[in-house]
């Protein structure tokens, strides 16, 4: 909903408030269920109406849990049973620097202050602590922001007992514990609450009104910027985030239009201060392709004009960043869904950078749920789109890094595809190993990840948190199978997963709950080899027959008839058109799997 | 803006706020004459009358309102 896209008008959301939920909730789109306990230091009414609604344009529809006001730590320490039994699947801890109640006073020691500091933080560890025992799900903390006065002034940020300075060492604290979480495997991320007030600016968002009359611990106007600060990170944690960028050229990447001005005529490096912007946005795109957001270009050129403008000296992006370029005079709609397909991505993971309003409002009109900054300036062009929160890092793993790789990859693969007369001669000369094994600890995050975003390839789309991966890795009464596909372009990672339940009465049903597979393997006989795989344990297990089951989404279409094509047969199907399949090994197995090798 | 201009718009603001289009407000309108208009959503309709008129209530001035004709009055003087 483009009310709802940043930059959005946080006064209009919080007066529209009622009519955008109820607009939302009859859109009929598919939403997961999460339920979320706020636990506030402060008032947190509006924060949580906001919050929904930004959740729902996320495609989760939460449930919430909301202490009483201030009771965050007594919540979290002494849960009440309507916690307990609520079973939250995030916390989100709303605390502010109203809520430190012990400040260093100027005649206090160094130890003194210290200890000040010392306790302030181990209140808020053992109820982390505590939470996570209790209820192991994700944490999500608020730091501090700054205070609204400094009674030093400039000194208060230096001297120990200056607020400023007390609150920064706080906050250096709150980041260490965030990454040590992050080691040791946890789920715990700060809501940075001391940036977004100093984005919004810190007078007007600690406005002594909103807490003196309402004991809102920041000013009115200012709630939907801090929602959507949450909402970006809950997004995130369910594989909820963008991922690419699909860029247009002429007065998106440089200044001018290369077909016009030519290569020495567009603005771009630091002979001009436009040109400056423009490098600094190219240099900006090329981050973001570092930490694993994909690129493509969506342009109005001839191709060979696009290449080179990209191959412009002064420039920070050259067309090898891209994964796609697709510089033509078909219109832009067009291009980025053929973009997507080739990906094998959906299109609304995509966001769309273009100058021009009219381009935008074509492309989001014919592909509903595309993002599309409404870009008016290039020096606006990085804070609407960093500010957007598309890509918010929850976390970073080897694989998101090398993602831009994994799809050049992909891109030298369908090459030469193309030189093979025979798709089985193409699979062989990919050279392709797999791993596949049991749930691997290493693994854990990746594997929920997965489950938490691949909606294609996905028979159940069940979602699993970190933990409940944990719980089936370990049930006995599971078998769980990862696998992770290798070929000579390179590594793919963990592409697959499947879990069975060993059931009935003499133990020999498999029931496969979940099954799914990132469509970046698409057609390479990844899931044969999964499923040989899966049989074989199945008998070791002394399991007779194998029940699979698919229901379907708006989305997984392409897996309906999955288990037929695995040699399954179909035993029902009901209203909702959810379908039971069934295979008897009791009689032996013929492995299908016939390019791929399979490492144990 | 005359008083009637004032009231139009305030109107049109309790509308969206309370989402519910058979609101139309007086002079004596209190918070009891309206379902959904509790303390916590006061916070909010404040924050939207502000916000429409492009002003600032002070603290003295939202805790003496006692209903909507002297919300009017204050807007008024404020734009003076």
């Amino acid at each position: 909903m483009k009310d709802l896209e940043y930059p959005f008008d946080g006064n209009y959301i919080m007066k529209k408030k009622r009519s955008l939920k109820k607009a939302l909730l009859a859109d009929g789109s598919d939403r997961i269920h999460k339920k979320i306990a706020v636990l506030g230091g402060s008032t947190t009414h509006d924060i949580i109406a906001v919050l929904e609604l930004f959740l729902l344009n996320f495609g989760i529809e939460p449930e919430f849990y909301e202490s009483e006001y201030g009771q965050y730590w007594q919540d979290a320490m002494f849960p009440t049973d309507e916690l307990l039994s609520f079973s939250p699947d995030i916390i989100f801890i709303h605390t502010s620097n109203r809520n430190i109640l012990d400040y260093p006073e100027i005649g206090d020691t160094a130890p003194e202050v210290n200890a000040k500091l010392e306790k302030v933080f181990s209140n808020f560890q053992t109820m982390w602590k505590k939470l996570s025992e209790t209820f192991n799900c994700p944490i999500i903390q608020n730091n501090f922001e700054m205070p609204f006065f400094r009674l030093m002034g400039n000194r208060d940020g230096v001297d120990i007992h200056g607020r400023l300075r007390f609150i920064h060492r706080l906050n250096e604290r709150f980041a260490d514990h965030a990454s040590n979480c992050e080691t040791a495997g946890e789920s715990f991320f700060i809501n940075d609450i001391n940036y977004l007030s100093a984005c919004y600016g810190l007078d007007e968002w600690s406005d002594p009104q909103a807490w003196h009359m309402y004991k809102y611990a920041l000013c009115i106007p200012a709630i939907p910027c801090l929602s959507y600060n949450v909402a970006n990170i809950i997004k995130s944690i369910y594989g909820k985030n963008k991922k690419g960028l699909v860029l247009d050229l002429d007065n998106t990447l440089w200044g001018g239009v290369v077909g016009d001005d030519g290569v020495d005529g567009i603005e771009i490096g630091q002979e001009t201060s436009l040109g400056q912007v423009y490098s600094e946005f190219q240099n900006y795109v090329k981050m973001q392709k570092d930490i694993g957001v994909i690129l493509a270009v969506d342009s109005k050129n001839e191709h060979e004009n696009a290449i080179a403008g990209l191959n412009h000296p002064d420039g920070a992006l050259r067309p090898d960043d891209f994964v796609s370029i697709k510089a033509n005079w078909e219109p832009k709609s067009e291009n980025f869904k053929s973009i997507a397909k080739d990906l094998s991505l959906l299109p609304e993971s995509l966001v769309f950078v273009d100058d021009n309003p009219a381009e935008r409002e074509i492309v989001t009109a014919q592909l509903p749920g595309v993002s599309a900054p409404a870009l008016d300036a290039p020096e606006h062009y990085i804070r609407y789109i960093d500010h957007g929160g598309y890509f918010e890092v929850t976390s970073l793993s080897e694989d998101d890094k090398k993602r831009n790789e994994m799809y050049m990859a992909n891109r030298k693969r369908t090459e030469l595809l193309e030189s093979f007369a025979d798709y089985g001669e193409y699979l062989t000369s990919l050279e392709m190993e797999a791993q596949i094994g049991p749930f691997d600890k290493m693994y854990f995050p990746r594997i929920a990840q997965l489950t938490n975003k691949s909606n294609q390839f996905n028979l159940t789309t069940r979602r699993y948190s970190q933990d409940d991966i944990e719980k089936a890795a370990e049930d006995e009464g599971n078998i769980t199978l990862c696998g992770r596909l290798k070929d000579k372009f390179g590594d793919n990672g963990i592409v697959s997963l499947a879990i069975g339940n060993i059931r009935g009465e003499v133990r020999d049903e498999l029931h496969i709950v979940l099954w799914l597979m990132s469509c970046r393997v698409l057609k390479r006989d990844m899931e044969f080899a999964m499923m040989d795989e899966l049989v074989a344990a199945a008998l070791e297990n002394g399991i007779s027959s194998i029940f699979g089951y698919y229901y379907p989404t708006a989305k997984n279409k392409m897996v309906k008839d999955f288990y037929l094509l695995q040699g399954f047969e179909k035993i029902s199907e009901d209203a909702d058109g959810n379908l039971t399949f069934r295979l008897d090994i009791s009689g032996g197995y013929i492995r299908k799997n016939k390019y791929i090798k399979i490492i144990r | 803006m005359t008083r009637e201009e004032v009231f139009e718009k305030l109107n049109a603001v309790f509308r969206d706020v309370f989402e519910d289009e058979s609101i139309t407000v007086n002079d004596d309108t209190t918070a009891d004459d309206i379902e959904d208009w509790d303390s916590l959503e006061h916070i909010n309709l404040v924050n939207a009358v502000e916000q429409e008129f492009g002003i600032k209530f002070n603290m003295g001035q939202i805790v003496s309102m006692k209903n909507v004709g002297e919300m009017v009055n204050i807007i008024i003087e404020k734009l003076g």
